[in-house]
């Protein structure tokens, strides 16, 4: 009978079915980070568990650490602390660590692919939910909690319910100036913030056939925004391409036999998916977020939801809750709000590809007046990249600050962060109220190059005009 | 390791109002800059509950007729965003017991379930009844029945499923996975032992 991928990794890292009607499933890749870690391995002293597979388990810090000093100690001693916690844990269990001094530390969704540790046909996990990033790959990856860090810690193993699928398929061909994050942000906003509960998605049709690794990475990232606990696309040439060199790839005789076994782990045609949905590429537009969570997006000729003209008072209670913290105007068009702050980076964005796309259009141009722009490498690999190809260079001299790989103004937990009710263009994936570390401070979610666009114009813009876009 | 059983439980609740409420907000972020779970009872809803003096802000949460609920009651899509564990932590240590909501984000529930949580997907109507009750008399006691799946309250009952893995869990006493994944190490290691790239 033709299987799934998910279908085919489930079956082959099954071990047993548990008491209560949960898998236990075993997890090939566990990477870790020094936020959701420092009690999993607390709790692995407090029961005395060694780790099974150490030599299956990856460190590398991400969240907390300052993009503008890479000297320690850091300014802020929590910061340290829990750096100091990850070095020590890792070396206690035997635990590779990317650390800072090994060239190789970044966001760990960034670091797997680019060590070639994320491969397809494999079980993923990681205490962070953007896990779902690895799927690219054809590998099942799932964001998981602290105790079940500990869990797989300490057997290689977590109890899971398994997941239906929906196949998302996108044909057609994307037009100019459309982007894999405005492919996913059209996605969420079609299905819903919770509209992936339960299941996993499959992304596949022609956009994806032609996506790089890193756009099908993009999109894979934001499965959680949609509810989905895990989303993938199935490994194809793009994919051994990207795979192949790198230093954890199979070498030799081992290459060969591993394309040979992710080829066939690729979903079998006439498989039976739990639930279908297609869209046509030519109705995917650069899309902007106006509200609090993910979904509350719309094209960037669109005006912004009027309360008055929802149609449940579901719908009506979200768009004032979202436009009073927003202070966007009902009605307006979402063109042209005056911007603060412009951020390019993050695990969704903040690749290689990201600030070399960027830059083709940044080249001569200047970031705005009064606006604080900064693009933050995803690993220290893409900023040697970047630098590489000159274009650190080219952020900087169009005004951007050029910043050390982390997580940064993501999420906050480190000293880049939003200052009142500050409006940021920003390349990241969650523009939840508080998110970006001001408890007043807002997002806007966009694509990299339409980020570029609101920081050289100030307001939100539409990349294709600023730039004469023709990709 | 023995675990309760969790198949019942009571007290008082209190209803925070509201659909897609995230991880972020049931605890901002920087409050994560720790290396134990401890203490973070008390930054729970932060930054929804107080102001940047350290004054409070209006919440259900602030309100001194809510003290000692031990039931959290809220709208659709509690939980969405992140895994952070931080957040159920958080909840559990400000004294909560079970949450019951419309619905709940993946993640997050399962991180309930492992803490011993129980989590109740009812009807918006039921949960606007009990939300009105609690209104009405804040003392008035919820028992949750996890095996029943039902929230019975001033006389009345309403449906509040739990996800049968999550009833079992619970029930048994099992919502803890890891005395059971460590039993099946043996079956592990077979598994292990059939996939390549495994391979030590």
């Amino acid at each position: 009978m033709p299987k799934s991928l998910f279908q085919k990794v489930w079956d082959a890292h099954a071990v047993r079915s548990l008491a209560n009607g949960q898998t236990q499933l075993l997890i090939g890749t566990h990477l870790i980070h020094e936020v959701t870690s420092p009690q999993a391995f607390g709790m692995m002293r407090d029961l005395g568990l060694k780790v099974l597979m150490p030599h299956r388990t990856f460190a590398t810090v991400d969240h907390i650490v300052p993009t503008d000093q890479f000297a320690e100690p850091y300014r802020d001693p929590l910061a340290q602390a829990m750096m100091d916690e990850l070095r020590k844990n890792c070396a206690q269990f035997g635990i590779t660590f990317f650390d800072r001094a090994t060239g190789k530390q970044g966001i760990v969704h960034i670091v797997g692919p680019e060590q070639g540790i994320t491969q397809p046909g494999t079980t993923i996990a990681c205490g962070d939910s953007h896990t779902s990033t690895h799927g690219a790959f054809g590998a099942i990856a799932f964001g998981i909690g602290t105790t079940q860090i500990r869990d797989v810690l300490a057997t290689q193993t977590m109890a899971l319910g398994k997941l239906k699928v929906r196949r998302i398929t996108v044909n057609g061909a994307l037009r100019p100036g459309v982007y894999a994050k405005d492919v996913i942000l059209h996605i969420i906003r079609a299905l819903g913030v919770n509209g992936g509960t339960g299941f996993a998605y499959e992304y596949g049709g022609e956009v994806f056939d032609r996506m790089t690794m890193e756009e099908r990475m993009t999109v894979c990232n934001m499965s959680i925004e949609g509810g989905a606990r895990a989303g993938y696309v199935n490994p194809d040439e793009t994919t051994f391409a990207y795979l192949k060199g790198r230093p954890y790839s199979p070498k030799g005789a081992a290459w060969d036999a591993a394309v040979a076994g992710w080829r066939s782990t690729a979903s079998d045609p006439g498989c039976h998916y739990d639930d279908v949905v297609t869209i046509n590429a030519a109705d995917i537009a650069p899309t902007v977020t106006w509200g609090i969570n993910p979904g509350q997006a719309i094209t960037i000729n669109e005006t912004v939801p009027d309360a008055a003209k929802a149609t449940t008072v579901d719908e009506k209670s979200s768009i004032e809750e979202a436009l009073a913290y927003m202070k966007l105007t009902p009605g307006a068009p979402i063109k042209g709000t005056k911007i603060n702050v412009a951020f390019l980076g993050s695990c969704t964005n903040g690749r290689t590809s990201d600030f070399q796309e960027v830059a083709k259009y940044l080249k001569g141009r200047h970031v705005a007046p009064g606006v604080k722009a900064i693009a933050v490498p995803g690993s220290q690999i893409v900023a040697l990249q970047c630098a590489q190809l000159g274009l650190d260079r080219i952020f900087r001299d169009a005004g951007f600050e050029w910043r050390e790989a982390g997580c940064s103004m993501c999420l906050a937990m480190n000293p880049d962060k939003l200052i009142g009710d500050q409006l940021c263009a920003s390349s990241s994936n969650r523009n939840f109220k508080g998110r970006q570390g001001s408890t007043t401070g807002r997002t806007l979610l966009m694509s990299p190059v339409m980020v570029a666009a609101a920081a050289v114009t100030g307001a939100v813009a539409d990349a294709r005009e600023v730039f004469d876009v023709n990709h | 390791m023995s675990l309760a059983k969790i198949s019942s439980l009571a007290g008082l609740g209190v209803f925070v109002s509201g659909n897609d409420i995230d991880t972020d907000r049931i605890i901002p972020a920087r409050f994560m800059k720790c290396v134990t779970f401890d203490g973070l009872g008390e930054f729970l809803f932060h930054d929804v509950r107080k102001n940047a003096d350290g004054t409070d802000k209006p919440h259900p949460l602030n309100e001194p007729r809510f003290n000692g609920a031990t039931v959290l009651l809220s709208g659709a899509n509690f939980g969405c965003g992140s895994s952070r564990e931080h957040a159920p932590q958080a909840i559990q240590k400000y004294g909560f017991k079970a949450v019951v909501a419309e619905g709940f984000a993946e993640i997050f529930y399962g991180n309930c379930v492992t803490l011993g949580i129980p989590c109740f997907e009812a009807a918006r109507e039921d949960i606007a009844q009990i939300a009105a009750a609690i209104e009405k008399n804040p003392a008035v006691e919820l028992t949750l029945d996890v095996a029943k799946q039902e929230i019975r309250f001033a006389g009345q009952t309403v449906k509040a499923a739990v996800r049968p893995s999550a009833r079992d869990a619970l029930v048994n006493g099992r919502w803890d996975a890891i005395g059971e994944l460590l039993e099946g190490l043996p079956a592990v290691k077979t598994t292990a032992a059939k996939l390549p790239y495994l391979a030590a």
